[in-house]
């Protein structure tokens, strides 16, 4: 047969000239700069690189042209592929808008018998008729819930302390369970609890309904007794010992907990990831206090600067990242998200960082009184007295003026890191989102002033040292995939040959 | 004439007429009425037979009940079907709208469509338990509507087959085809689409058509908006090897779909043969990009398997991930494997690929526990 009926390599090489396709840049480092595409697809190129890119002098055939075609920062014919690529990559990381309000908190109760320095909202108080929720409520709320279009829906209590009205988290259940019957919807219930109330009735009501508990660890007894005060001053003892009861009923991996940080907490990142350790926890979730609502004596007992909070994130979980290299497997929550959005093609259902903003659209919060408001924090602020971000309420309007109504729309499109002024241009843009709440609450306007917002320096930080720490090492590499995946490094393609 | 190989007597007249009756005893078969046709490997036998009779056949004592067989009217005997195989597949058309540089099974230019009711046929006789079959070709998608009439129809005569399809994917550019086969809601189906670069130009070199990685990556989105699963198959060769950790990449990012990634070394078969120089590279020579490409995907998420690398030549930390993927009749070992102590556990070679072969083939023999990091 005859060489010359395959035509030569030359013959497919395109003809001359690239173009840009939408991206953000940043200076990452004094060499290098980063850039990240609208769908999250990101690549370091040398200053002097870059500079050839965006010169349009790049030679066609280098490693840093096909790197940067490859992943749609160019293009060079008239072929639909990258186009179409493009676009189906950037559904995918738009798939959290796809079904509209999936999370939907009901506050059965404001009462609490804690009084924890960071909570704004509880009340220790007897009275049942002033701080629960009523029967009557309780189904106007699923009425508006059963509404969303979303397929499955996710039910959460909170309070206050949700347990102290359980008979009313009872009739939310099977209520909810007989609609999702009728409509074929799915629908998952999660608890948010202190746990100190915790009985084995209740406990084996959340066994024959898929409950999942989440509870509140703020670190070792020191630290936890005293961020969260209750008669007795044994909120610790009582988490742990009804932890293990829980535990017991439910399944291992059936509560989960989350810490709130605390001036108190700055001085002790090891002790607190120490003490998830020992109980077990497979995840801890390092968060910040919403900053804003306090009394003045409030913030200088607990209160902190973000730099201090940055300095106590990044000593955490430095140190969460050698102990899962020595094999212990514990998962920063807040890292996997910003990870899975980093590495991975698909997003993540966390509402509080979305574009646009998960507010009123990812999650709906039901209160005690019947008031709809579009996130957890709009009802803090209305605590305070602010009812900006009330969005109506569920015995005097109607779903499309709650969800459909010039409030939300607001929300909406003022919490668009695409068009946000500070955000527009931000390389790290695609990995991130947006807090109008936040925004209004510190700033004043809900869409912010981006080189002052403790919400920006938070995040940016988080980004670029996620960054960093995965493009230096190559073994916290693989251990950030593990993480991607919510599996132990040592399960995580890990194979044994023998020979 | 295609029928089905018994090699005892069958009482039932029905049940002769779909069979081809395959008689290695000396002694001539008592009664032969009904049957398609009779074979049988002795020489000149003076039997009187109502069918018609091939004799003399050499090579063919592997048929078995079940087999599948195409008798031609000079005699020829194909076997279309082997019932203890797992490997068996139909070449659906000879025709390709691709030209790839490695193709190891070159196309002809020739309108084969009167061949199709074949495969009908095929499909007719073949085991209802028959676990999976191919389809390959040619591109098997030429034939567009009486492809989509085919997977109809094995849906409805092998319900519990699955279907392996190997197809360059470029008809699925047109969305509505993509639909038709979506439709079909076939149970077991995959797609196998090769995808052999991250950069259209390389790509189009390498399949010599200008345009089918446009066709082929909007054809893999069409498929999975249906549904449909897809395996995406890359041969390794110095065309590709370069930017594997990159197509990894690319992969993971554009397809995370794909049910598996199948990582191949070269067939030197068909095509290859004439373009050596182009596409030979020593295994070895390319385990660095192989490593990497394999954690980027497996990390990722996806199923991963690497075919036709001997083990002596691949980075130990690659051998979990090899399958022994080669055809049972196209498989052989060297000599030395014979004092190696993995070759149960090793895919060994295609017999073509015995006449060039990596310089690092040798037994393993030490005894060593190796772990995957």
């Amino acid at each position: 047969m005859n060489q010359n009926r395959f035509a030569q390599h030359e013959s497919y090489q395109p003809s001359a000239g690239y173009r840009f396709l939408p991206f953000q840049f940043l200076q990452f480092d004094s060499d290098r700069k980063i850039l990240v595409n609208e769908v999250g697809e990101y690549l370091f190129l040398d200053n002097g690189v870059f500079e050839d890119f965006v010169g349009r002098t790049l030679k066609p055939r280098s490693d840093a042209y096909l790197d940067l075609k490859g992943k749609h920062f160019l293009f060079d014919s008239s072929s639909a592929a990258p186009f179409e690529l493009l676009a189906t990559k950037y559904r995918t990381k738009r798939a959290f808008l796809a079904g509209f309000t999936k999370l939907h908190i009901f506050v059965v109760s404001l009462r609490c018998e804690h009084s924890c320095h960071y909570c704004q909202v509880s009340r220790v108080s007897a009275d049942r008729t002033l701080y629960d929720m009523s029967a009557e409520t309780a189904k106007r709320a699923l009425d508006l819930v059963f509404r969303s279009p979303a397929p499955d829906l996710k039910i959460e209590f909170q309070g206050g302390e949700p347990l102290l009205n359980f008979e009313r988290i009872v009739q939310i259940v099977n209520e909810a369970k007989d609609r999702a019957n009728d409509t074929g919807k799915h629908v998952q219930f999660v608890i948010t609890t202190n746990l100190a109330l915790v009985t084995d009735e209740i406990l084996a009501f959340c066994l024959d309904n898929n409950i999942v508990l989440s509870t509140s660890l703020d670190g070792p007894a020191f630290i936890h007794n005293k961020n969260r005060p209750r008669p007795g001053n044994n909120s610790y003892e009582l988490t742990l010992q009804n932890l293990q009861r829980a535990r017991e009923i439910l399944g291992f991996d059936q509560v989960a907990a989350i810490m709130t940080t605390t001036r108190l907490s700055l001085s002790h990142p090891r002790e607190i990831v120490d003490e998830y350790v020992s109980h077990g926890f497979q995840s801890i979730f390092l968060r910040a206090l919403s900053p804003y609502g306090f009394a003045v004596k409030t913030v200088k007992s607990i209160g902190y600067s973000t730099d201090g909070f940055l300095a106590f994130y990044k000593a955490a979980l430095d140190y969460i990242i050698e102990l899962n290299l020595n094999g212990i497997h514990l998962v920063e929550t807040y890292a996997q998200i910003l990870l899975t959005r980093i590495l991975t093609p698909f997003t993540t259902g966390y509402v509080d960082l979305q574009s646009p903003s998960g507010a009123g659209i990812g999650v709906a919060v039901y209160n005690y009184d019947g008031d709809v408001y579009a996130s957890d924090e709009s009802r803090m602020l209305a605590e305070m007295g602010d009812l900006q971000f009330k969005l109506g309420n569920v015995h005097n309007d109607s779903y499309a003026a709650i969800f459909g109504g010039e409030l939300l729309r607001t929300l909406v499109s003022s919490s668009c890191v695409e068009s946000m002024p500070g955000c527009t241009d931000c390389a790290f843009q695609s990995f991130c989102g947006a807090d109008p709440i936040f925004n209004y609450a510190t700033q004043a306007d809900m869409v912010g002033h981006i080189p002052t917002s403790d919400f920006h320096k938070k995040n940016f930080f988080i980004i670029k040292y996620l960054l960093t720490l995965y493009e230096a090492d190559p073994a916290i590499r693989k251990l950030f995939w593990a993480w991607v995946h919510n599996t132990p490094l040592d399960q995580f393609q890990n194979y044994e040959v023998t020979v | 004439m295609i029928g089905r190989i018994t090699t005892s007597l069958l009482s039932s007249e029905a049940s002769r007429r779909d069979s081809v009756l395959f008689w290695k005893t000396v002694d001539p078969p008592a009664d032969t009425d009904g049957y398609l046709a009779i074979l049988t490997p002795h020489k000149n036998p003076v039997w009187r037979t109502r069918g018609p009779l091939v004799h003399s056949l050499s090579h063919l004592d592997y048929l078995g009940d079940g087999d599948v067989v195409h008798i031609a009217h000079d005699g020829f005997v194909r076997t279309l079907y082997r019932k203890d195989s797992r490997h068996n597949f139909i070449l659906f058309t000879d025709q390709c709208n691709s030209y790839c540089l490695m193709c190891s099974q070159p196309p002809k230019p020739i309108d084969d469509s009167n061949r199709l009711w074949e495969h009908y046929r095929l499909i007719d006789l073949i085991d209802v338990n028959t676990s999976a079959l191919g389809i390959t070709g040619g591109e098997p998608t030429l034939f567009a509507d009486e492809f989509i009439r085919f997977v109809e129809y094995c849906k409805a005569k092998l319900p519990n087959t699955a279907l392996h399809i190997l197809t360059n994917g470029r008809m699925f550019y047109y969305r509505r085809f993509a639909e038709q086969l979506g439709q079909i809601t076939h149970p077991d189906l995959m797609l196998g689409i090769p995808v052999y670069s991250d950069i259209d130009s390389e790509h189009d070199f390498i399949v010599q058509a200008k345009g089918s990685f446009e066709q082929t990556v909007i054809g893999l989105h069409h498929l999975s908006r249906y549904d449909l699963p897809t395996e995406i198959r890359i041969v390794v060769h110095k065309q590709t090897y370069k930017r594997l950790p990159q197509l990894a990449d690319f992969i993971s990012r554009n397809f995370p779909f794909a049910a598996h990634v199948a990582l191949m070394g070269l067939e030197l078969t068909g095509f290859t043969n004439q373009n050596m120089d182009q596409l030979w590279i020593d295994p070895r020579d390319y385990q660095p990009e192989l490593l990497k490409a394999v954690e980027v995907l497996s990390w990722s998420g996806l199923h991963v398997s690497i075919y036709n690398h001997q083990l002596c030549v691949l980075e130990p930390k690659l051998w979990p991930y090899a399958r022994r993927s080669i055809s049972d009749w196209k498989n052989s070992y060297a000599k030395e494997c014979n004092d190696c102590l993995l070759k149960e556990q090793c895919g060994g070679f295609f017999q073509s690929g015995l006449l060039m072969r990596s310089a690092f083939i040798s037994p393993i023999q030490m005894s060593a526990q190796k772990t995957i990091g």
